[in-house]
């Protein structure tokens, strides 16, 4: 039936659809690219900036890592072997130029480079995301389109309740009740870390591991190594994914609501094309672009809660490093840590930017 | 629609007259109140979200006020009047209703203080940001130029940023991680401030945009109005509008704010105030040793306050929004279709609702849809019915 329509649709204007297939692969869609991505540059540098003279105002790092612990004199002396004593545009300057190398510093409590760190937890912290998106997408979509088709009926209110209590439960506390039922009183998940010590130890095998255990067990080919590793991904992935999905399921429901009662909608129920089509592609394509917007943005707000869910189950990733070094107050690590949070939400955000032009070409500006 | 409809007489008057009366019908004075119009707009269980949402808020804000009243003990009290010491992780208990803590708080009364810090912190974060937010936002859009552009660009930058990150660098200036009760309120307050102020600006600078162009301001600027006085008097009033929403929204996300500095170990010592996130930290190794109850009730006080205001706050959002309005059944608005038909015999005993306002009928009436085309004055037999504020009430 639509396949038909758009026939006559590409029939009648033929010339029409033409241009905008050109426009699509031509001068407008890459400048648009273009254009989005160099505005990552001022983003990034701005947010650099901001973190640095924030980070300074408290004082040099030394004094508020080693503060009580060092005499005076030592403190002193090391302060100025690390150029904290210079003024602070100096400073600013030097750690700029030292970026632009990809030389974030080094950590202070324990003497690594920061950018080693973020290597080797930065995996973890990809994976709990990437599995934790997961369970967001697939309680969120599910969820709302059923909100979206039953309107304003029970099944609707109870699913909204439902969303706004996700929304409400701050992730620590999901998380630390996750623990209390699952693996305190049922015990049958793992309360805390990524894999059990065994699996560990097998890990330290692999020649080249790539730090995402997933990844990692299926090297190995052990199948009890990548259960155990997915028992001890559930609860983490779950607690974040619903933070997030109760974000999903309000957009999902409130875009498809609207497109379902626009007039095209009308049009297409009158042809005669069956209700759930209506609702699975009519209705649903062109709710897609708010949705991948707001999951762009969520994104960061999962970043955030990953320094949440990460000290909550001690799974040992970028947020767990990060509160680590709170408490530590290293701030050199901590500002590592901040900016490459930084970068990732800027480029998410252009990725973002360019689905949404490819999907929809108004977009484009 | 009910039938026993109460037969007064408007009939000896001219239509200016009635028309007069129907305009100044009183608004009784709880109408003034914030959220009322909302309540009268709202129906089905959208109403009842707000109102539950509503009720919830309340009773945190009246715990809050009367937390020295309902706790049983201080926020850092260890030890009973005569020098007891509290056992530490102790279960419920009748002294210990909620139990204890592992540093020998009693739970019951730290949710009840936290309370207290939770709403005082959402307070100056809220203030702090509507005053900076909305300011920057009227500057930013009023004036345009190099300012509205660097603040745009550092309002984006900052916007998309996740807010917890944000929070935690403030925390850092502010306070350098630990502090008394209202240094830590004001850090936390600031902190949220900053993560918030890029919405408020944002929308204000929309709004200002919008309506600088429009004639009346044109026409205030011709008469000699100051600038600030087109400002705070023309486009203040004017682009508030979606403000309430942002606001209740807000308000929920600087309690989880809050709560996850607390949690980091950025919030306020425990000596200096109660706050749920610190007491969540602490709960982290009791729950893995199977103690539920420091856990479970500075938890709950969190979800049951952010979802209180969140459930004021999606209400509002949908009230707002037309498209989302949950509507009025079409049975609800215009009656059953006996009650608009028109019957010769009896069309004088019609009474029809549209849109909640009652509305006089005569012969002049639509019959399909029920609308009342112009209520005119069919002489002097008709008895036309009013409905009473209470009834319709009842009706809806």
């Amino acid at each position: 039936m639509s396949g038909e329509t758009v026939g006559q649709v590409d029939a009648k204007a033929p010339s029409e659809a033409k241009k905008s297939k050109k426009n699509r692969l031509s001068g407008g869609f890459f400048r648009f690219v273009l254009t989005r991505f160099l505005l990552i540059i001022p983003t990034v540098f701005i947010l650099v900036t901001v973190v640095f003279f924030v980070m300074r105002a408290t004082g040099d790092p030394i004094s508020a890592a080693q503060g009580g612990r060092l005499s005076p004199d030592e403190l002193q002396r090391r302060i100025h072997a690390a150029g904290y004593d210079r003024p602070l545009i100096v400073q600013y300057g030097d750690y700029l130029l030292k970026l632009l190398h990809g030389d974030l510093g080094t950590t202070l409590t324990d003497n690594q480079p920061v950018s080693s760190i973020l290597i080797h937890y930065g995996a973890a912290t990809f994976e709990l995301a990437v599995l934790a998106l997961v369970v967001a997408l697939v309680v969120g979509i599910t969820l709302g389109r059923l909100a979206a088709k039953h309107r304003d009926r029970p099944s609707d209110a109870a699913i909204r309740i439902f969303a706004i209590l996700c929304y409400a439960t701050p992730v620590f506390f999901l998380g630390l009740v996750l623990k209390l039922v699952f693996s305190s009183s049922m015990g049958v998940l793992p309360s805390s870390g990524r894999s059990s010590l065994e699996s560990e130890m097998q890990f330290g095998r692999l020649i080249s591991p790539t730090g995402f255990y997933i990844i990692d067990a299926f090297q190995l080919g052990d199948m009890r190594v990548l259960g155990d590793v997915l028992v001890h991904a559930i609860l983490p992935a779950v607690a974040l994914g619903l933070l997030t999905a109760g974000v999903f399921i309000r957009v999902v429901r409130t875009n498809v609501i609207s497109t379902y009662s626009s007039g095209y909608i009308e049009a297409a129920r009158s042809r005669g094309v069956p209700e759930k089509r209506l609702l699975s592609k009519h209705a649903w394509r062109p709710a897609l672009i708010p949705i991948i917007t707001v999951m762009g943005m969520q994104i960061a707000t999962m970043l955030a809660g990953t320094v949440l869910t990460e000290t909550t189950f001690e799974w040992k990733g970028l947020g767990f490093m990060l509160s680590q070094y709170l408490k530590a107050r290293d701030f050199v690590a901590v500002q590592g840590i901040v900016i490459l949070i930084a970068v990732i939400v800027a480029v998410v955000n252009f990725i973002v930017d360019v689905v949404c032009a490819l999907i929809d070409p108004r977009v484009r500006y | 629609m009910s039938r026993e409809i109460s037969t007064s007489t408007a009939t000896a008057l001219s239509e200016d007259e009635r028309l007069e009366q129907l305009k100044s019908k009183k608004e009784p004075w709880f109408s003034k109140l914030p959220f009322m119009s909302e309540l009268r707009m709202s129906v089905g269980w959208q109403r009842g979200m707000l109102v539950t949402g509503l009720v919830i808020t309340a009773l945190f804000v009246l715990v809050a006020i009367f937390a020295p009243v309902l706790a049983p003990y201080g926020f850092a009290q260890v030890k009973t009047s005569d020098g007891q010491t509290f056992p530490t992780q102790a279960a419920p208990s009748a002294k210990h209703p909620w139990g204890t803590t592992v540093g020998g708080f009693d739970v019951l009364s730290r949710t009840i203080w936290g309370t207290r810090t939770a709403v005082i912190a959402i307070i100056v974060a809220v203030v702090l940001s509507i005053f900076v937010g909305v300011l920057l936002g009227l500057v930013s859009g009023y004036f345009g130029g190099w300012i509205d552009r660097v603040l745009v660009v550092i309002a984006d930058a900052l916007y998309s940023f996740p807010s917890l990150l944000l929070a935690i660098l403030m925390a850092i200036v502010i306070s350098g991680g630990q502090s008394s009760l209202w240094g830590g309120i004001f850090a936390s307050g600031i902190s949220i401030t900053v993560v918030y102020v890029p919405q408020y600006f944002r929308t204000i600078r929309a709004e200002v945009m919008r309506i600088k162009e429009s004639a009346y301001i044109e026409s205030a600027r011709v008469v000699g109005a100051s600038t600030w006085r087109i400002m705070s008097n023309h486009l203040l009033k004017n682009s508030t509008r979606t403000l309430p929403v942002i606001l209740t929204l807000n308000c929920s996300e600087a309690v989880s704010t809050l709560a996850g500095l607390g949690f980091l170990g950025f919030g306020i010592e425990p000596t200096a105030a109660a706050e749920w996130g610190y007491d969540l930290n602490r709960a982290v190794a009791d729950v893995t040793a199977g103690i539920w109850w420091t856990a479970i009730f500075p938890g709950l006080a969190i979800v049951l306050i952010v979802l209180g205001i969140t459930l004021v706050g999606e209400s509002l959002n949908d009230l707002a929004d037309p498209r989302l309005r949950a509507r009025k059944s079409a049975a609800e608005v215009i009656g059953s279709i006996e009650d608009t038909s028109v019957d010769p015999n009896k069309a004088d005993d019609v009474a029809v609702q549209i849109e909640g306002k009652p509305m006089k009928t005569d012969d002049a009436m639509d019959t399909e849809t029920g609308v009342v085309d112009k209520p005119t004055v069919n002489g002097s037999s008709d008895e036309p019915e009013q409905y009473s504020d209470a009834q319709r009430q009842g009706d809806e």
